[in-house]
């Protein structure tokens, strides 16, 4: 895109495309800081609490950065023009909620609760279990427009996976969300989590081929288009389906994540404003109406519009009510600016979940606002880079993807956090990486592996030069 | 551990953590891919009369010979070095021209994947030939391929700038 400037001298400003570097050392650099990080974290947790280094800071360290290894040589081999800064940014966040859940660990409170498990180890696992994972998707995912064949399966793996936790004797009613599946021998997996993935290409396939029809038959009417009543069927369903997920999962987070994801990826694809109006309207009538007669639904909100009548109830020992949300916000009330810094805050607290979906709580007392501040941002770099991918993307399937695939993760980041901080009613998602749990880290990893393949596709400078017939020399047989 | 001690690794934390977040950021700075702008004077009879028309002799000058040479592995400063997609629902993807074919049409293997009713799944492509001149060609598409508003039978030389219709969309090759 050439433009041509009126000055005088009638300079030319041209733009050309540069060969896009492969970015794999800038990726190995910021990935050494990221693993750096944790590890003054956690020296930093055991100096406060036992006044010594920790015993296992070699064994943590060697272990963060063996897995931050493998998954960058993963990068380097299978997507070698994959974004620089996914990888780094999500190790980052891994480690930290690592360190965090160590903390936890240590807490005398904490451990001395019946249901108390050393999760830190677990996690480790998990996040070992994660990487593979990543290495695996990048192996054999060689090219994410493969994942365009599947369109309809994938609908339908995404509504297994949500129904699942509803069929009698496979799902669990923990804690009042009915979000869980108990796998015999495996413990139990929220299969939400890996849903969100499936269902983005779900969208991603149907909105390719659908979004002519519901961009352009439209009526305009007070500077809004206003679609055709027929098109308005896909939004329903789905608007109907996240009801059905709330009022049977009594599950507001999963809910609106995925009637988000849909209202997000149908923006990006029509370019009509008027369908985020809809999607608004919509969701707020289905949340307030749910939330007008579901217990558990009705109880969270509550929750969120007076915490501290809810914490008082709790005092008093009714059941039914929590003191969580008041906690949580005392714990980021008592870490102020700068925080009370690693290991001196008490955030355990808030006993129940502190290093799941209150883990945010635990930062937001140790380091702070300005922790916190940092941590918003980390988020907010993947969804940039999430959203930079899908704009680098040359197929319109591999944008609305990338597109849903960020869209998901930044919802998921603002439910959690606008949960635990008290902006919206209190949900039970987790906070992507950083929150113990094994199926959040697997489906993270998994959806962070997809973003690299995107990007590795969309920032490879040239497709292989294909022969061309016409410039060879035309054979000439000569008998001799 | 003394509160000093504590104090200042709490404060260090924050800044590693921040300094994390503009290292990150500045990547993302020099990361600003695909595009590059450069200033410089345009080469209009007005600006630089001398310059230009000197240039324009020592290009008549050369040997073709040498000009197709030249060609084979960077040509001289006409020469597109991207192709630029001006209309439809792709506007402002670039690809850079780096001697390789490009394909375009519905096909999810193409090189520019065009979402237009109006295009075929193998549209058309558009290669280099031996003298590195850019050609387009038609691949049999249904709603034809036009340059310049004239539909193309046969392998066409692209002028820069001049737009390649396919559909609603157009692509232009460009400097």
């Amino acid at each position: 895109m050439s433009s041509t400037t009126n000055s005088p001298t009638h300079h030319t400003s041209t733009i050309g495309a540069i060969g896009a570097p492969s970015r794999r050392n800038t990726e190995l650099a910021l990935l050494i800081f990221a693993v750096v990080i944790p590890v003054f974290a956690y020296a930093n947790v055991g100096l406060a609490l036992d006044d010594q280094v920790p015993s296992g800071l070699l064994s943590y360290g060697l272990g963060l950065g063996l897995l931050a290894g493998v998954a960058h040589l993963g990068v380097r081999k299978f997507a070698p023009y994959a974004d620089p800064l996914l990888l780094p940014l999500a190790t980052l966040l891994n480690g930290l909620g690592l360190v965090c859940i160590w903390r936890l660990d240590q807490s005398k409170l904490l451990q001395s609760l019946p249901n108390f498990v050393t999760a830190a180890p677990r996690q480790l696992l998990y996040t070992a279990l994660g990487i593979a994972l990543f290495v695996v998707v990048l192996i054999f995912l060689k090219d994410h427009r493969v994942l365009q064949r599947y369109t309809y399966i994938s609908m339908f793996g995404a509504l297994v996976l949500l129904i699942l936790p509803l069929v009698p004797g496979l799902g669990a009613n923990i804690y009042g969300a009915k979000i869980w599946i108990r796998v015999p021998g495996l413990g139990s997996l929220q299969p939400g989590e890996f849903a969100k993935i499936v269902l983005a290409v779900f969208f991603a396939g149907y909105l390719m081929v659908k979004r002519d029809a519901l961009a352009l038959a439209s009526r305009r009417f007070m500077g809004l288009y206003l679609p055709r009543g027929r098109d308005l069927g896909p939004i329903l369903v789905v608007w109907g389906i996240s009801i059905l997920i709330l009022v049977f999962e009594t599950d507001l987070g999963t809910s609106l994540l995925f009637f988000g994801m849909f209202v997000i990826m149908l923006y990006v694809a029509t370019e009509r404003t008027s369908w985020i109006v809809f999607g608004l309207l919509m969701s707020s009538a289905g949340a307030v109406g749910v939330a007008s007669f579901e217990p558990h639904v009705k109880m969270r909100v509550q929750a969120w519009l007076d915490p501290m009548k809810e914490y008082t109830l709790s005092q008093q020992g009714q059941f039914g009510h929590s003191e969580q949300a008041m906690q949580a916000l005392w714990a980021f009330g008592s870490g102020g600016t700068l925080g009370s810094g690693w290991g001196q805050g008490h955030s355990d607290l808030i006993k129940f979940a502190a290093n799941s979906d209150f883990i945010l709580a635990t930062f937001g007392e140790e380091l702070g606002l300005a922790g916190i501040m940092a941590i918003l941002l980390i988020y907010g770099l993947i969804v940039e880079r999430g959203v930079r991918t899908a704009l680098a993307a040359r197929d319109p399937f591999g944008k609305l993807l990338a597109i849903g695939l960020s869209g998901a993760f930044a919802l998921q980041v603002f439910v959690v956090a606008g949960g635990v901080m008290g902006l919206i009613p209190l949900t039970g998602m987790t906070m992507p990486f950083m929150a113990y749990g094994g199926s959040s880290v697997l489906a993270n990893w998994a959806l962070i592996a997809i973003l690299i393949r995107i990007s590795d596709t969309a920032r490879r400078p040239a497709p292989a030069p294909a022969s061309n017939p016409d410039a060879e020399m035309t054979q000439v047989v000569r008998p001799s | 551990m003394s509160e000093l001690t504590l104090t200042v690794m709490r404060l260090g934390f924050l800044a590693v953590l921040w300094l994390f977040v503009i290292v990150a950021v500045q990547v993302i700075r020099s990361d600003l891919f695909g595009t590059r702008v450069t200033q410089r004077g345009s080469r209009r009879e007005a600006a630089r009369p001398q310059q230009s028309g000197r240039q324009q002799a020592r290009q008549q000058a050369a040997p073709p010979q040498q000009r197709a040479q030249q060609g084979g592995g960077r040509r001289g400063r006409n020469a597109p070095t991207k192709l630029v997609v001006t209309e439809g629902t792709l506007t402002g993807t670039t690809v850079a021209l780096q001697g390789q074919t490009i394909t375009l049409g519905r096909a999810h293997d193409s090189t520019i994947v065009l979402d237009d009713d109006y295009a075929s799944s193998r549209h058309a492509r558009i290669y280099p030939d031996r003298d590195g001149q850019w050609i387009v060609e038609d691949l049999g598409s249904t709603n034809g391929t036009y340059l310049d508003r004239s539909r193309l039978t046969t392998p066409t030389p692209i002028p820069l700038g001049a737009p390649i219709r396919i559909g609603k969309t157009a692509i232009e090759l460009r400097k």
